[in-house]
């Protein structure tokens, strides 16, 4: 069958898992190392969280106390969501160099290349989701329903953030250099994260933003998030906040793959 | 554990058949045939922007062609691209290495991703560091590395496998002489154990000192293929003698002199009003080639012996310089044939 006596090893359906963890593994030790991913995981949201607090709480809500138990849940959504943008930036590193070109002739699965990442960034969110509901807990927040509400809570903040992370993944991937996915992995983050119910009560809004921010992916995924940490009717966002993470991921995970497939 | 059979008579292990790409206007790579025998190390030699890179990434399933085939171990690069990657080591033109992980975990990452076992990974991470002469190094970030060392530890990347054919786009770029002798010894070694090297270059000296076959690349086409002393008997041998004229004025004279030396080879270049001519018996063509410029009363203002170079290549065979230049040019040109500009 071959033209000449070369052992070609059989392709196995499994190593699709192990590169994906190999480099997943490559990008934990990176954020570790990178004091850019430090400040963005870690200073910059505990920062806003207490801004936050303290500076709107009076306004929007009584006090801070009663403001943080609105906010905290959003924000577990905020940070996830802000998080993604770091995704577009270290995908348009990797692909700027020559390291892409490396990882590209290896008989490594070319999906995990991306997965790999996407779940080392996953992992970022476990750790920024855990600090944020802490450094909350610190100041004041309390879950209102039971433990594994709470749970769930957390991990669905994950998930939707590991959604996100495909959307700027095609973003980086599409980028022609790093400075295009440092602004194009963010600007859209601001319309869709403000534009919910995250912050502040929809109704407070103009009605043509009130439409937009009512079918907003993040708004089903806040409001769950929150009745999940504080009571209510959990059914009629969450399976709008599943389905809006499964039409994300149906769409971008193809995309971004796709494309990688195909760099030039 | 991939092998290959060392008897001569072996099926080609890289075939290439009418192979063409194009980036807009500019033919990269303009219909290259080419086979490469299994456990030799065949150069690519061509200078700037000649399709080095573009021919390499096609080989190495980075690069889709526009047209014709190329396989490796009978595997075709398009549409077994996968199996293909399990075979290959490719280390780029751009060192392709991790700067924020240290040598030892960019080398295991990549043992791991050619899905050696984790214990088999360290194992050869550890002794290829100490091979590249990196094992003090190992464990710092690449980023604090010297462009040498990035090079280095980028080939033994590349070799992580012991895949049975390995691509070279100018592995030796970036090194200093001693980094380089040691790279032609690791490359012969390779070979010795059967692998396959395919390597770009710009330098027929490296060429000739590594490699069994040499490709001649300009615009994208192989203008001849053949060994390295091949190459070097058609542009005069192993040493070339270089005149240079006190008076630029007697050169016509100087060359008119010379050509009963040997008349076929001799050049005039036409930039640096330098004479070339080879020096088929060493010392005794630079007496010849003294006493009868002396004799002619013409001046020397410096002479000397020299390896040729790959613009000697280019000026016997295409009678152009082997510079970068515009592909819109070269292409002109291409069409024209027989060279116009040799003295
Ligand atoms: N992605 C690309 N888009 C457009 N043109 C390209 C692209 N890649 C290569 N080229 C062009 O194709 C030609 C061949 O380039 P290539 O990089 O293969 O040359 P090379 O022999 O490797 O040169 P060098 O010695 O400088 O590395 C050049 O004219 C180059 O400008
Ligand atoms: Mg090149």
């Amino acid at each position: 069958m071959t033209g000449s006596d070369v052992t070609v090893p059989k392709q196995k359906f499994v190593w699709v898992f192990k590169d994906t963890l190999t480099v997943a593994w490559r990008n934990v030790l990176r954020f570790r190392r990178l004091p850019r991913l430090l400040v963005f995981s870690t200073i910059q949201p505990v920062m806003l969280l207490l801004l936050f607090t303290y500076v709107f709480g009076g306004a929007v809500a009584d006090d801070a106390a009663a403001y943080i138990q609105f906010l905290l849940p959003g924000f577990l959504i905020q940070v996830v969501v802000f998080g993604s943008s770091q995704t577009a930036v270290g995908l348009a590193e990797d692909l700027s160099g020559g390291l892409v070109d490396r990882f590209r002739s290896l008989p490594m699965s070319r999906p995990a290349f991306l997965a790999g990442r996407t779940l080392a960034d996953t992992g970022r969110y476990l750790f920024l989701v855990a600090l944020i509901i802490g450094i909350g807990s610190a100041i004041g927040f309390r879950f209102e329903n039971q433990a594994l509400p709470a749970i769930a809570a957390a991990l669905l903040a994950v998930l939707f953030g590991f959604a996100f992370t495909w959307i700027t993944a095609y973003i980086g991937i599409m980028s022609k250099d790093v400075e295009t996915a440092q602004v194009a992995g963010f600007v859209w983050i601001f319309p869709v994260v403000f534009a919910s119910s995250m912050f502040v009560p929809i109704d407070t809004m103009p009605g043509w933003l009130q439409a937009f921010a009512r079918n907003n992916p993040v708004t089903f995924t806040v409001d769950t998030v929150r009745t999940l940490s504080l009571g209510g009717a959990i059914w009629e966002n969450l399976w709008k906040s599943l389905a809006s993470i499964a039409g994300i991921l149906l769409v971008f995970v193809p995309l971004t793959v796709d494309r990688y497939r195909r760099i030039p | 554990m991939p092998y290959i059979d060392p008897a001569q008579d072996n099926p080609p292990i890289v075939v290439v058949q009418g192979l063409f790409k194009a980036f807009g206007l500019i033919r990269a790579v303009d219909g290259i045939d080419l086979t490469v025998k299994p456990g030799t190390i065949t150069s690519l030699l061509g200078p700037n922007g000649s399709g080095k890179t573009t021919f390499v990434r096609i080989l190495c399933t980075l690069l889709q062609p526009d047209r014709g085939t190329a396989e490796i171990a009978g595997l075709d690069v398009v549409r077994q691209a996968a199996a293909v990657r399990s075979i290959i080591g490719l280390a780029g033109q751009n060192t392709a290495v991790d700067d924020i992980l240290t040598g030892r975990e960019n080398l295991i990452m990549m043992g791991r991703l050619y899905h050696l076992d984790s214990k088999e990974a360290r194992r050869r991470a550890g002794d290829l560091l100490d091979f590249f002469g990196l094992s003090d190094a190992a464990e710092r970030r690449v980023k604090t590395y010297s462009g040498g060392m990035r090079r280095r530890l980028d080939l033994a990347a590349s070799m992580i496998a012991y895949p049975p054919m390995i691509f070279l786009d100018e592995p030796t770029t970036g090194l200093d002489p001693r980094s380089r002798l040691g790279l032609w010894e690791v490359i012969k070694g390779l070979v010795e154990r059967g692998t396959t090297i395919f390597l770009t270059t710009q330098y027929l000296e490296e060429a000739d000192r590594v490699s069994d076959t040499v490709a001649v690349l300009d615009a994208g086409r192989i203008i001849r293929q053949g060994t390295p002393q091949e190459l070097k008997d058609c542009c005069g041998g192993d040493t070339l003698l270089w005149v240079k004229l006190a008076n630029p004025a007697s050169t016509n004279t100087a060359a008119h002199t010379l050509r009963t030396l040997d008349s076929e080879k001799l050049r005039v270049d036409a930039v640096t009003g330098l004479l070339h001519l080879p020096a088929r018996e060493g010392n005794t063509t630079l007496v010849q080639v003294v006493r009868q410029l002396d004799s002619a009363g013409i001046d020397i203002a410096d002479l000397g012996l020299r390896q040729p170079t790959l613009d000697d290549v280019f000026l016997q065979l295409t009678g152009r310089r082997a510079e970068t230049e515009s592909r819109e040019q070269s292409d002109d040109g291409l069409e024209e044939g027989e060279p116009s500009g040799r003295p």
